[in-house]
């Protein structure tokens, strides 16, 4: 029988290693899987690459690894907000590489290592600063950007419901980036506020298939019902 | 001259919002736009964190922090309204489904490149957000804001001094004193505020504007 149901937190990151690159889902603190991320925390784990959309707010989640110095370099769209302390300290003290990247090209790029491509051109960010020294094509009369996909060991995710096969269904805008981040890694642990029997899930409204998902870890997160 | 508040600038833009129109508002001042909104006009809007028929804030004590918009503010969503992954949500812009974006700017050129993410500052820490997949992916790029800096300088230019969001990608810019449309052919004035004169206009931006469109009071 498949169970890829995992119990612990702990358990679920017992293998992410030194050096690891580790796509963590969320928008904001929305869908960002606090609890597996304190894990990894725990796990006394460092250098390693962080692909989010933000860098960390407050004192959680990605702004806690931050925090404890764990992360050498972070790749995301938009890194400075009110209370990303933590990341402008880091980056302040030349303690922290950033590689920004247009968010729309963040997506299309986790995507791209998801369906196995080999690169995509983007029309997104030519002529600008962040297309600087990278090959641009012209296809039918417009101007492309070369970029390529970006894979990663781990993907750390939030999810609404799962099931044992790694099913997902996710829960209004904490989606974001949790089902293309599941695609594009080589292990994808979904944290899940429930984990419910197989057939449970209406197959016509799942959203990620469980193929992508090996393991998924009932977590229940504070203030989010597990109604709706 | 009746130059426009931030609400009065808000409620122009909105005037040219149709019904049925598939419309991101930007972070900051364009978030103002849905305010005017009349609520017999259905209008979609969109946020890029993954949701289509954003409704307005909740009541206090109602927030539902999984239900939140780009600026990252507690939303709610329509009767009707969906939500969907990073993925596809920025496929809507490039992908040319966006009928219309407004997004605050630094600067504009009058051939409608755009400067809204970056002061360029060497001490600044960068960072983009979707402003240039939205600035090139919608099918109209709006732009908002003061036409004067502070310091008096026009934000509406020959060519932008900051780093650049998007080439040529602004097609109308709205501003406290007129409203232009921009692109190949250089700033047309489509309106001036009342009082004020083509030769005022001319003087503080400093631009060879066209005026041939028929300018009007807004």
């Amino acid at each position: 029988m498949i169970d890829k149901a995992i119990d612990g937190a702990a358990a679920a990151v017992a293998d992410i290693h030194d050096g690891a690159s580790v796509m963590i889902g969320g928008f904001g603190t929305a869908g960002m899987p606090d609890e597996l991320i304190d894990a990894l925390i725990a796990r006394g784990v460092g250098d390693l690459t962080i692909i989010n959309n933000n860098a960390g707010n407050g004192e959680h989640g990605v702004a806690a690894l931050i925090r404890e110095g764990r992360v050498r370099k972070i790749v995301c769209s938009f890194p400075r907000q009110s209370d990303s302390h933590h990341f402008d300290a880091a980056y302040r003290a030349g303690k922290i590489e950033l590689e920004l990247v247009p968010q729309g090209n963040l997506a299309a790029r986790i995507q791209a290592a998801g369906a196995g491509l080999g690169a995509i051109f983007t029309p997104t960010g030519y002529g600008t600063l962040l297309a600087e020294g990278k090959e641009v094509r012209e296809i039918d009369g417009k101007h492309y950007v070369l970029e390529y996909p970006i894979h990663a060991d781990f993907a750390l995710i939030k999810a609404h419901k799962g099931d044992r096969w790694g099913n997902l269904v996710f829960r209004k805008t904490a989606r974001n980036f949790g089902p293309i981040m599941a695609m594009a890694a080589k292990t994808t642990i979904a944290q899940v506020a429930q984990i419910v029997p197989l057939g449970d899930l209406d197959p016509e409204v799942v959203v990620t298939p469980g193929i992508f998902v090996q393991r998924v870890v009932p977590i229940v997160s504070d203030n989010i019902a597990i109604a709706a | 001259m009746n130059r426009l508040n931030r609400d009065q600038m808000a409620a122009r833009v909105a005037r040219d919002i149709p019904e049925g129109a598939y419309v991101n508002l930007g972070i900051g001042l364009p978030t103002k736009v849905a305010n005017y909104l009349p609520a017999e006009r259905e209008i979609f809007l969109q946020s890029e964190n993954g949701l289509l028929g954003m409704g307005p804030a909740p009541a206090p004590g109602e927030e539902d922090w999984e239900l939140i918009n780009a600026g990252k503010q507690a939303v709610t969503l329509l009767t009707g309204g969906c939500f969907f992954h990073h993925a596809d949500s920025f496929a809507m812009m490039r992908g040319g489904h966006l009928d219309i974006c407004v997004l605050g700017a630094f600067q504009v050129s009058t051939t409608g490149d755009l400067a809204n993410w970056h002061t360029g500052a060497p001490d600044a820490i960068p960072a983009v957000g979707g402003a240039m997949d939205l600035a090139i992916g919608a099918k109209q790029t709006f732009v908002m804001m003061e036409l004067l800096t502070k310091q008096g300088e026009s934000k509406l230019v020959e060519e932008c001094t900051y780093p650049l969001t998007g080439l040529g990608c602004v097609s109308r810019v709205y501003t406290d004193l007129a409203v232009f449309d921009v692109g190949p052919d250089g700033a047309s004035v489509i309106e001036m505020v009342e009082g004020l004169t083509i030769e005022e206009l001319q003087r503080v931006t400093g631009l060879n504007l066209n005026f041939s469109k028929s300018v009007e009071a807004a």
